[in-house]
């Protein structure tokens, strides 16, 4: 614990009890243990920031606090007074509102009712339109927007106006807590400016802001105190914002703890010719102008936060995408933007939401995993099943996938087993390129280092990899050379050796919400 | 999750198709049991028999193809209407006088020409499938109205051929029942044996997923509606023969009876996962039902009222299937 540093601003005293406590918060999930003794204080009137990367667990944490999850052990105390909210309403009940980065609004209601949904002013069942208007109003001008109608529809208005109804709806609720979720990240600069205009009112009526922002001079400037997560524990609490360090802050988000077993590099000889090219390849709002080459055997890493455009950049050149101006090329012969062209010419690529995007859940491990070789197995159309078994087979024994049972459910296999499918899939066939978009999300630390050494042996295999991951010690430690992205741009170059974490992380940090690229929405 | 629990799982899956038949086909022996007893000198008759899979034999040959399209992740509102549509155009003067065979070829390019716009709308025009087959069921009925100025049109006597489908009998059977089952057999093939097939269980099950994997959803999509409007065309020939006519009031609701029989047969209404074995089975326990009712005198009302407790129990029994995965 440091002093608090005296900010204008509602801040309670540091004597008085703080609103919020919890204390050795522990949430397990499958296979991973998300939360594992976090401790949070945040006092009426603060602005108290969530530091952590990607996977430190700030997510869960809100959630939990949010009625969203129920702690597995630990304790949250409100007021004094032990909490343990079921469900979000119960949570919006006693005063905790959290505001998403997904906002859920309902889009074809009007500003009035959204504010009010789940809690509508009604006689008898009839709305009580004039009075919900009315109240409306009163909050959207408390939040300094009084020129949102409360009558227009929320699927017209723009990235800011919708924050603005979340924002109103959490004080709709009486709210005592609010949590926001990167909240700046849609904006623009002078609706981030508004926002903190508004925090600062709201925490001068007393209302306590839990803020997760991965922006460290938006928490300079916001914020009263910090806590820092990493691997599902608070690291630090209570900092001050505005005098903590940015390298302790760094320090203490990277410093870590498990070493996961990175296979040793082995560089691609430097005769290896380029597989891929990528050159001035732009899409509107994603990413600009962004141009490598990965070489047989080589593995180029993406780092960068979400929403830099790293996984648009790998969909795009997967062809699942369309590019506005650039263009791929694979062996020196350009490759069309659609996937199915992408596959023929031997670009495979495991997207980053397994199961949203690679996997048809109900089906067999074989016929996943065969999905995107079938002509392979076909003559006139016709599929030779045994061959098509045997090959899988075979595969599912490379990888080491456990069960090794072709005719299981994919839905049944572990997070780890079931990455490895989708890996499978890619090479039952001959591939020239392999594109990873976070390979161990989801993964427990075991199931990771098998997959870094698959990684590894694929590339050693002379395939070229492009790997994107939000943990930046997974892309030093597994790639040969790794691109740094920000905001849609890259702003650095490198070989994976001539890099630290936090040297990466800083560049990634650096800068405001105002990008060349950042678009809303 | 341990191990025994994801087996007991996994197998639970397994048995559910497995078992969904076994009840249909249990329901089926239950209704000829009753069949039997309630009328004992009609209902286990060769002509019985020929009428059951000669009504059967119709729909489902449409209900082949609306199992393609609903495991692909869609649904086909037209069928009833392009059949008759088909069977209009296949029966006007001037095809007729080109003879059976052109006949034949007209009812089958009618139907894919039908079946390849609905696919045309819905994978490149981005339409929902509910709206854009609900647009060509209205068109094309009003297509084959104007066509044939609401008469009923007589297959003329030197076009006998397409009659003997259903008169030509082979081991007691009419060809057209040979026909039916040689759509089905190809059908169960083409699901289950072929790319095409496998692709369209990856299309409707997870769209996004199958364009990741380098197939072309749309193409696909487009290929499944085709197929289903073949199979309208196959229908109507069908319909031509046991009827002697074409008509544009041939197969009213009959997209309700295919979608009504494929959701019974366990096929999911939001795709990627389904059998054609369960679809033509769901068909059968619909037709026989139907048969029980006119065989005992009783009122078509109480047949429909029947007709929609089987939905209903079907779908609440594929709830609990579902219920037992997660």
């Amino acid at each position: 614990m440091t002093d608090d540093t005296a900010r204008p601003g509602g801040a309670a005293p540091p004597g008085e009890p703080p609103l919020l406590e919890m204390t050795g918060i522990v949430k397990q999930f499958p296979g991973a243990r998300a939360l594992d003794g976090v401790d949070l204080s945040v006092r009426a009137g603060e602005v108290h920031c969530l530091l952590g990367q990607n996977g430190a667990g700030k997510s869960t944490l809100i959630k939990v606090l949010a009625g969203a999850h129920r702690p597995d052990a630990g304790s949250v105390r409100l007021a004094g007074r032990e909490i343990r909210p079921a469900s979000p309403t119960a949570a919006l009940r006693l005063g905790i509102a959290a505001i998403y980065q997904e906002l859920d609004l309902v889009d074809g209601l009007p500003v009035a009712d959204n504010i009010y949904l789940g809690h509508e002013m009604a006689r008898l069942g009839f709305g009580l339109r004039g009075r919900t208007h009315r109240a409306a109003r009163d909050l959207l001008a408390r939040l300094g927007h009084p020129e949102i109608s409360p009558a227009a529809e929320v699927g017209r208005l723009p990235a800011a106006g919708r924050q603005i109804v979340s924002m109103a709806r959490a004080l709709s609720h009486d709210a005592r807590l609010l949590i926001m979720d990167e909240p700046s990240a849609a904006l623009a600069h002078h609706e981030v400016a508004n926002l903190f205009r508004v925090i600062r009112e709201l925490t001068a009526a007393g209302v306590a802001v839990v803020y997760i922002s991965h922006r460290l001079e938006e928490i300079r400037e916001i914020g009263d105190r910090v806590t820092v997560l990493k691997d599902g524990r608070s690291v630090a609490a209570g900092l001050p914002a505005a005098t903590t360090p940015t390298a302790r802050v760094v320090a203490l988000m990277t410093g870590r703890s498990a070493a996961h077993g990175f296979p040793e590099r082995r560089p691609a000889p430097g005769g290896a010719p380029e597989v891929l090219r990528v050159e001035g390849l732009t899409l509107p709002g994603r990413f600009a102008d962004v141009s490598f080459s990965v070489r047989a055997g080589e593995v180029v890493g993406l780092a960068g936060l979400v929403g830099s455009g790293r996984s648009e950049i790998l969909e795009t050149i997967y062809g699942a995408r369309r590019p506005a101006a650039g263009r791929v090329l694979l062996d020196g012969r350009p490759l069309p933007p659609r996937t199915t062209a992408a596959v023929r010419r031997g670009i495979g690529m495991a997207p980053e939401e397994r199961k949203a995007q690679a996997l048809l859940l109900d089906e067999s491990v074989a016929r996943n995993v065969s999905l995107a070789a079938l002509p392979r197995y076909a003559r006139f159309g016709w599929l030779d099943r045994r061959r098509e078994r045997a090959d899988v087979a075979a595969r599912l024994a490379d990888l080491d996938v456990r069960p090794a049972d072709p005719d299981r459910p994919v839905r049944t296999l572990s997070g780890g087993n079931q990455q490895k499918a989708v890996l499978a899939r890619w090479l039952i066939d001959r591939r020239r390129v392999l594109l990873l978009d976070e390979p161990t999300r989801g993964v427990d630390v075991g199931a990771r280092a098998e997959l870094y050494r698959l990684v590894r042996d694929l590339a050693g295999a002379g395939l070229a990899v492009v790997l994107v991951s939000s943990e930046i010690p997974e892309v030093l430690g597994l790639a040969d050379r790794v691109l740094v992205l920000r905001e849609g741009r890259v702003v650095h170059e490198a070989p994976a050796d001539g890099l630290d974490e936090h040297a990466v992380l800083n560049m990634i940090m650096e800068g405001s919400a105002m990008g060349a690229v950042t678009g809303d929405g | 999750m341990d191990e025994t629990a994801r087996f007991g799982r996994a197998t639970a899956l397994a048995w559910s198709t497995g078992g969904r038949h076994a009840g249909l086909a249990v329901a089926l022996l239950l209704l000829a049991i009753v069949g039997t007893v309630t009328r004992p000198g009609t209902f286990a008759t060769t002509d019985n028999l020929v009428s059951v899979l000669g009504l059967a034999a119709t729909i489902g040959v449409i209900t082949v193809g609306m199992t393609f399209v609903i495991v692909g992740g869609g649904i086909d509102l037209s069928v009833g209407a392009v059949m008759a549509l088909a069977s209009v155009w296949a029966t006007t003067l001037a095809t007729q006088a080109y003879g059976p065979a052109v006949m034949v070829l007209c009812a089958l390019l009618v139907g894919t020409g039908a079946g390849l716009l609905n696919g045309l709308l819905v994978a490149y025009g981005r339409m929902v499938p509910f709206i854009a087959t609900l647009a060509m069921l209205v068109a094309a009925r009003g297509l084959a109205q104007r066509l044939s100025d609401r008469r009923t049109q007589l297959l003329r006597p030197e076009n006998g051929a397409i009659e003997s489908l259903a008169t030509t009998r082979v081991l007691g059977l009419p060809l057209l029942v040979y026909l039916f089952a040689a759509v089905a057999v190809a059908g169960w093939l083409l699901l289950n044996r072929t790319t095409f097939g496998r692709r369209t269980f990856a299309v409707g099950g997870n769209p996004e997923a199958a364009r990741l994997a380098g197939i072309d959803v749309r193409r696909h999509t487009l290929l499944l509606y085709a197929l289903s409007g073949l199979c309208c065309g196959i229908a109507a020939i069908i319909i031509m023969a046991r009827t002697t006519t074409g008509s544009s009031t041939h197969g009213d609701l009959y997209e309700l009876d295919a979608i009504a029989a494929v959701i019974i047969g366990g096929t999911l209404l939001t795709g990627g996962r389904g059998t054609l074995v369960g679809s033509l089975l769901g068909l059968l326990v619909f037709t026989v039902i139907t048969d029980l009712f006119i065989l005992n005198g009783l009122d078509t009302s109480d047949q429909l009222i029947a007709k929609g407790a089987i939905i209903i129990a079907a779908v609440l029994l594929q709830r609990r299937g579902l219920a037992a995965r997660t």
